[in-house]
């Protein structure tokens, strides 16, 4: 059965930075919330960093397999059309976004 | 006070594939917007990458290069930012586990000396697409033409100390991934793009001071101008009893200012992680060999070898050798032309001169190597003069066509006949007999002085066309003629 060893403390303004980060709206009222909640998901982790791992080896894929590679060559031929006939905004080629600098 | 500026600078490099990193998009520069952005470069669902073998190669090839460690095992990872060019939500970058390790390379400084320039790391990662933030009435255009396109990025320690430095390390660095083939280095096209992090300490301190980071500068010059102005508004602070932020900063050549980009872009935290759709990248140690074994002649070797092959100085041979195109064309020449002098000195201070003033390539030159080297010929073999092949070369470079046809053309064979000479030497001597009598009236070395005046009559006579060398022989000749019978 799983224990939390120590919960880590984690504020409501980590809350807002990450959800900025990943552009996430959290309305006020359920901030508080959501914060108690990743504040026990936080929790788990940290008991699972309290497992002893010097002597393993970080895995970056659980399959035991290498990746193949791809000759270069150019495969793909021009299909803008089809793209942007379900893309909400284009013009003179470019994708329309709302804009990102002021 | 008297500031140690330190620098390091990480270097976008874009590696020549023929298609992307991760898809069989092409990665042609130029093309129409998103005529090149397949279905992986737009993220559609479901797509996955697969990686180009040729941008591990060039990767590779970079690491043996700089006498670096290279990761037989390499992963990559996801960089998480949202910005509309980069369509994923996620770069795929190296971070744990970079393709490149330690190395280095020597710069050269223009007083002759050599430091050498330890490389922390250089990892594979895919180019991000454009923004046009212009003409778009309050909307953002995106082109993802270059998303996807291999980049390496090459991260240098911080042992700059100066701008002239960090010049002389993106030089040579250009020199280094062009000989080996790798990239195109061309900076207008942002082939190779530079972040510099800049820091001063007070001099004989050993600890860094605070950095900033300044983005995308892409040249040689911006280099240099980003360099200056930020030391100086870094020492500014610094002196008012200030300290410097830790941030990221544009350089603005309109302006030439660095400024602050808005904080909210910099708060960035990028939550890295391998990337679940590609394996580890593991690559055999015999792989790694007989790429070495077919590496590219780098330029400090070559530089070495047209010094003892051609017999050329050190500077010769720096610019000779820096850039394989001109390697390539100085070397054709020589060999065409069969005097490897000659040729330095006609590629440098002709070929190199022409370019320079018409702000074009080596690759747009009007006058290719053999056509120089059929010129050079020509004046070796005493047909023309060096003077008149400058005349020639101009008249190739605006397309009249080659040396021999240029020189039949507009009458400018050398004049070696001696008959014809002597006649015209004849000419001068007596129609100035004055200075006649006052060369023979002069001591040895005011002869040597006069005796100018009448080589000057016949070149003139000639329209530059006498054999110079022959010239001098039939005047001395005459003019103790003129002497002796005079004398009786």
């Amino acid at each position: 059965m799983l224990t939390v060893v120590k919960v880590m403390t984690v504020h409501q303004d980590d809350i807002e930075k990450l959800a900025e980060l990943a552009r996430v709206r959290i309305p006020v009222e359920e901030a508080a919330e959501v914060t108690a909640r990743i504040a026990t998901i936080l929790g788990l982790v940290d008991q699972l960093q309290s497992v002893d791992t010097a002597a393993v080896e970080p895995m970056a894929n659980p399959l035991d397999a290498v990746q193949r590679l791809r000759v270069d060559a150019v495969t793909e031929a021009n299909q803008r059309e089809a793209f942007q006939a379900i893309a909400p905004a284009v013009e003179n080629g470019l994708y329309l976004v709302p804009k990102v600098i002021e | 006070m008297n500031w140690e500026v330190v620098i390091g600078l990480e270097v976008h490099l874009q590696l020549a594939t023929q298609s992307k990193i991760f898809s069989g998009a092409a990665t042609r520069f130029g093309a129409e917007p998103n005529t090149q952005a397949c279905a992986v470069d737009l993220a559609m669902p479901g797509m996955l990458p697969v990686l180009n073998e040729q941008a591990v190669r060039y990767a590779v090839m970079f690491g043996l290069g700089i006498g670096a460690e290279i990761g037989l095992r390499s992963v990559f990872d996801r960089k998480n930012y949202f910005y509309p060019d980069l369509p994923k939500g996620y770069q795929i970058s190296q971070f744990q586990e970079p393709i490149v390790g330690r190395g280095h390379f020597d710069i050269q400084l223009e007083d002759g000396s050599v430091r050498r320039i330890g490389i922390t790391r250089a990892h594979l990662e895919e180019d991000a697409g454009k923004s046009l933030h212009e003409d778009f009435h309050d909307q953002t255009g995106i082109d993802l033409n270059r998303a996807g396109t291999p980049l390496l990025e090459i991260v240098s320690e911080p042992d700059l100390r100066s701008a002239e430095e960090a010049v002389a390390y993106l030089k040579t660095l250009h020199s280094l991934v062009t000989s080996l083939g790798i990239s195109d280095g061309n900076m207008a096209e942002g082939s190779m793009r530079c972040d510099i992090n800049l820091s001063l300490r007070p001099a004989g301190s050993d600890t860094l001071g605070t950095r900033a980071e300044i983005k995308n500068v892409n040249s040689f010059r911006f280099v240099e101008k980003a360099i200056h102005h930020e030391v100086e508004r870094q020492a500014d602070i610094l002196e008012s009893g200030g300290k410097v932020v830790q941030e990221t900063r544009l350089y603005d050549a309109d302006r030439d200012e660095t400024r602050s980009m808005r904080s909210k872009e910099v708060a960035n935290d990028y939550r890295y992680f391998p990337e679940p759709d590609l394996l580890p990248i593991v690559i055999e140690q015999s792989w790694v060999d007989s790429i070495r074994a077919r590496l590219p002649e780098l330029p400090a070797a070559r530089r070495e070898r047209f010094i003892a092959d051609y017999g050329l100085g050190a500077y010769d041979a720096t610019v000779l050798a820096a850039e394989r195109p001109l390697a390539e064309f100085y070397e054709a020449v020589a060999k065409g032309c069969g005097d490897a002098k000659i040729a330095a000195n006609w590629v440098q201070v002709e070929l190199l001169g022409q370019l320079n003033r018409n702000d074009l390539q080596l690759s747009e030159s009007p006058v290719d190597a053999p056509a120089l080297a059929a010129l050079l010929q020509r004046i070796l073999d005493g047909s023309i003069s060096g003077k008149i092949g400058k005349q020639v070369f101009e008249a190739m470079w605006a397309g009249e066509g080659d040396a021999d046809s240029i020189i039949e053309a507009r009458g400018l064979r050398q004049v070696s006949d001696s008959s014809a000479l002597q006649a015209m030497v004849a000419e001068v001597i007596r129609d100035n007999p004055e200075q006649v009598a006052q060369y023979l009236a002069a001591d040895e070395t005011r002869r040597k002085k006069l005796s100018g005046f009448f080589v000057g009559q016949i070149m003139k006579l000639s329209r530059g066309q006498a054999n110079p060398q022959m010239v001098s022989n039939l005047l001395n000749e005459q003019l103790a003629d003129a002497g002796e019978n005079g004398d009786t």
